[in-house]
């Protein structure tokens, strides 16, 4: 009767095995995202041209 | 591990997916804007070039000796190359914040974080800093950069703060941080667009539509796919 009450699930979303891995997986987007989006080699932006513009990045 | 690949699987499938169906969009929404201004910015660099003037072809493209894709199929494939690059990057956030909170349960929960990824990364970036056809001279790039950032990150953790929040002080908090960025400021061109407004507007209004379709295409196939791999 003494400790049921700990580990509501809410809680239980957030540990840290579980968390660790999404913000692996969130910061694995932004990567993509700074190299499709926000990159300033040349030849990036010059592939991703047409894009950064019809996405609405801020391009050159 | 399984969190993690889970995520990523989900999101290659939804982001190639997006990636593929905002290409088609461009083909009818920005891509003959962005020809179309293409014609006038070249023209106007020819005559800045013809009449030499300190601020010559106005941004350089790589002042022709970088590679850039050639007209045509070239440059048609590196588009969908980065759309697809764009749609899973931006599937990834939405399917790992959406874990955060115990992952998606439907394609309509899908949907509904598709519209709230829409208002972070479209709408609210595009209302200081509309998206610009080719020849529309903006402030620095880096500034412009930043603030873009910087609204899309306090406009997300405003809307998780007015979704999750618990106290009507978090909300009035959240609202504060959404405005912020808007009294701040974006950085604005010295110089008015080189280019017909009709077509400046057109493109603004391309840009902002077919980014809606974008987002709710994320949105309801993450929500779709995420219920066939949820175990995670």
């Amino acid at each position: 009767m003494s400790n049921v009450s700990s580990a509501p699930t809410s809680a239980a979303a957030l540990a840290p095995a579980r968390a660790l891995p999404i913000v692996f997986a969130a910061l694995l987007g932004v990567v993509l995202i700074a190299g499709s989006g926000f990159a300033s080699t040349p030849a990036l932006h010059n592939a991703a041209h047409d894009q950064r513009h019809a996405i609405g990045f801020p391009c050159h | 591990m399984h969190i993690f690949r889970n995520i990523v699987f989900v999101a290659a499938l939804v982001g190639l997916a997006a990636g593929l169906v905002l290409t088609v969009l461009q083909q009818f929404g920005t891509e003959p804007l962005i020809v179309k201004a293409e014609v006038i910015e070249k023209a106007n660099a020819a005559k800045a070039e013809a009449a030499p003037h300190e601020h010559a072809a106005g941004h350089d493209h790589g002042a022709g000796e970088e590679w850039e894709p050639a007209d045509g199929a070239e440059r048609f494939g590196w588009t969908v190359v980065a759309n697809v690059v764009s749609g899973v990057g931006f599937a990834l956030l939405l399917v790992a914040a959406s874990e955060l909170k115990g992952g998606l349960k439907s394609w309509r929960e899908g949907l509904l974080w598709g519209l709230a990824g829409f208002a972070v990364f479209t709408l609210a970036p595009s209302v200081g800093l509309p998206p610009e056809a080719p020849g529309v001279e903006g402030a620095p790039l880096m500034d412009r950069q930043i603030w873009w950032i910087a609204t899309a990150v306090a406009t997300a953790i405003g809307l998780a703060l007015i979704a999750y929040g618990r106290s009507p002080l978090t909300a009035l908090a959240a609202i504060v941080l959404i405005v912020a960025p808007h009294i701040v400021g974006a950085p604005q061109p010295a110089e008015a667009p080189a280019i017909p407004h009709d077509l400046e507007h057109g493109f603004v209004v391309a840009v902002i539509v077919t980014g809606f379709l974008f987002w709710a295409t994320i949105g309801t196939l993450a929500g779709v796919l995420r219920g066939r791999f949820a175990d995670a």
